[in-house]
């Protein structure tokens, strides 16, 4: 009897077969808390140092809670970032050459997967190579080309890229396409043929709509590296189109421009808590879109496997 | 005879076709290839040997050899110094990431509560890290746990390093967090091989005796060899395209500096891409031996 309570304690805190046992679950979940508090530490920094009123910021006694609901920061954040314009370019940036550059690697991956041609090993080579390469080693006469082409501030430097399978990291999003169709079967598309039906039309009619989550991984992923890339649209897009990214990195400017030092009381000086506003509304439509579809970005991947086996 | 010949030119017919269609599929990024990569990395070339100067009407071209490059390497301080900082920055972060994601992965690939709210939070920064948003977060001192890298002690422990550790050491403490924000994609990739290796080779090895701890060792890690690989792969290059990444902020400052300009600018983009593929061959030498050392 003794040893049967043993037993039972030893198995509760321990584990056994079907169970981790209590010890081992208490710690995995202090671990992950601990973990998760330090992942998001910087979240919740700039979102408390967002609501604080100036005289908040400048009482020490004031860490975590703020003692009022200010939204001052956001009010001014909102309009130095411009924000309804900066948005709607964002939005636009980032979505146009993702769908397109999700429509283009999706050929190329089908070609990969499914024909066998001279020089494919070469093909994937470049590909990959096209993913090591820099930005910087090919940029400057890119910007050269579109200045005299006039296309300098427009988001078609951005698109056609993309429309050739040269977007922002393509070379990913091939890989993924090529690794949808290589793990499908190849039997109904055999059929098809056998049925007379043309490359293309197979392609459309059933590689396709079986690809349905590679291009939705695809095109989220893409659309969330187009709106936080920064490099490319400055050089690409400066003086044009102006994203929201771009916005905050000339926030100091902005401002100064809106609420010139020294005309405004202290008040309304620039302090972080206004920077963090603007940098919060920044990744705002991230978020929300992430909480949104947060089952597509994990599953997903989980499901396509691009572990590039 | 005749009918051998017959087959063999409609094989030869099939297989031709086969590849017309296939290259029809990535003519399109072929050419995009020529004309987005490789004719502007040519170009970019011969700027690295040129003296660049922009006007209205084009750009002017005087042809100086190697003189950007030597120039880069003997007499700018800035760049060597940074080229360095840059390997040794990686070289702390790349096994921090690694590691790190594969704790988590393998927490994730456990069976508990709340599961995909620790998921949703491990995956999160992959949304949110631009440039900008990650300069504004460390200017206002977001991205390291004050407590730790402002203390006195750790102050202390710091001056009495020899100066080679006491960078990488620093660079550490400031930016604990954002390395580890660099680990969303990697914490997936590994997530998903995780799944993959067969269950009934742990309950094998149970049944034959061997600890969790051993089945880590000797089933899990190997398994996981090739993904580790992808990773390491992987997060050099995202550290190194990061728009933040010191070089390629004086490489781009240099582009529009009166002393610098394209030419210079350019040689050091070739130059740190060497340094870049460098890096890369010795990781994958380094870790592709492992792989196959351990299957062996």
């Amino acid at each position: 009897m003794n040893n049967f309570y043993r037993d039972r304690i030893k198995s509760l805190l321990f584990g056994n077969r079907t169970s981790y046992g209590l010890v081992f679950n208490i710690l995995l979940y202090v671990l992950l808390i601990a973990i998760g508090f330090v992942y998001l530490y910087p979240l919740l920094f700039m979102f408390v140092t967002s609501l604080k009123s100036p005289s908040d910021l400048l009482n020490p006694m004031v860490q975590w809670v703020p003692t009022e609901l200010f939204l001052g920061n956001y009010e001014k954040a909102l309009r130095v970032l411009d924000y309804p314009t900066t948005l709607s370019a964002s939005i636009l940036v980032s979505l146009v050459p993702s769908l397109i550059q999700a429509v283009v690697c999706s050929l190329v991956g089908y070609g990969l997967a499914r024909y066998r041609f001279f020089g494919k090993n070469l093909l994937f080579a470049l590909i990959l190579a096209t993913f090591i390469i820099p930005a910087q080693n090919t940029v400057i006469p890119q910007m050269l080309t579109y200045r005299e082409l006039g296309l300098l501030g427009n988001v078609f430097s951005l698109i056609l890229p993309a429309m050739m399978g040269q977007g922002f990291k393509s070379a990913i999003f091939i890989l993924i396409f090529y690794q949808t169709f290589q793990s499908m079967p190849k039997v109904l598309e055999e059929a098809a043929r056998l049925d007379g039906a043309t490359d293309i039309k197979i392609f459309i009619k059933i590689a396709l709509p079986a690809a349905v989550p590679a291009f939705i991984i695809s095109i989220i992923f893409s659309t969330v590296w187009y709106w936080n890339e920064t490099f490319l649209t400055v050089i690409f897009l400066e003086g044009g189109v102006q994203t929201l990214p771009m916005q905050l990195s000339k926030f100091v400017q902005a401002y100064e421009n809106l609420y010139p030092p020294g005309m405004v009381n202290i008040f309304d000086r620039l302090n972080e808590a206004v920077k963090l506003a603007g940098t919060f509304l920044n990744i705002l439509p991230l978020l929300l879109m992430y909480f949104i579809l947060q089952k597509w970005f994990v599953e997903s991947i989980e499901r396509s496997g691009i572990t590039g086996e | 005879m005749k009918s051998g010949k017959g087959i063999r030119s409609r094989e030869m017919k099939h297989s031709t076709r086969e590849a017309l269609y296939g290259y029809s599929f990535v003519m399109i990024w072929i050419i995009g290839f020529l004309i987005f990569t490789l004719v502007p990395l040519v170009e970019t070339f011969l700027y690295s040997m040129n003296q660049v100067t922009v006007s209205a009407t084009g750009i002017d071209l005087t042809f100086v050899r190697w003189d950007n490059y030597s120039r880069a390497l003997f007499t700018d301080p800035t760049f060597v110094a940074s080229i360095i900082e840059y390997v040794v920055e990686t070289l702390v972060s790349v096994p921090i990431i690694i590691i790190f994601s594969l704790i988590i992965a393998m927490f994730l690939n456990l069976k508990f509560r709340f599961k995909g709210f620790f998921r949703t939070i491990f995956f999160l920064p992959v949304v949110i890290t631009s440039g900008p948003v990650i300069q504004e977060l460390t200017a206002q001192g977001a991205t390291s746990v004050p407590e730790i890298a402002n203390s006195a002690v750790v102050a202390n422990f710091l001056t009495e390093l020899p100066n080679s550790l006491r960078n990488p050491v620093q660079y550490l403490l400031t930016s604990f967090i954002l390395i580890l924000w660099f680990s969303g994609v990697q914490i997936l990739i590994y997530l998903s091989s995780l799944q993959k290796i067969d269950r009934s080779i742990y309950e094998a090895a149970a049944i034959d005796g061997a600890s969790p701890w051993e089945a880590f060792w000797k089933i899990t890690l190997p398994s996981l060899s090739t993904t580790t690989l992808i990773i390491a792969v992987y997060t050099i290059i995202t550290l190194s395209h990061f728009s933040e990444n010191r070089i390629i902020k004086y490489i781009y400052g240099q582009t529009y500096a009166v002393q610098g300009g394209i030419g210079y600018a350019s040689a050091m983009s070739f130059l740190y891409f060497a340094v870049l593929v460098l890096l890369l061959a010795i990781v994958y030498l380094l870790l592709n031996s492992r792989a196959k050392n351990t299957f062996r």
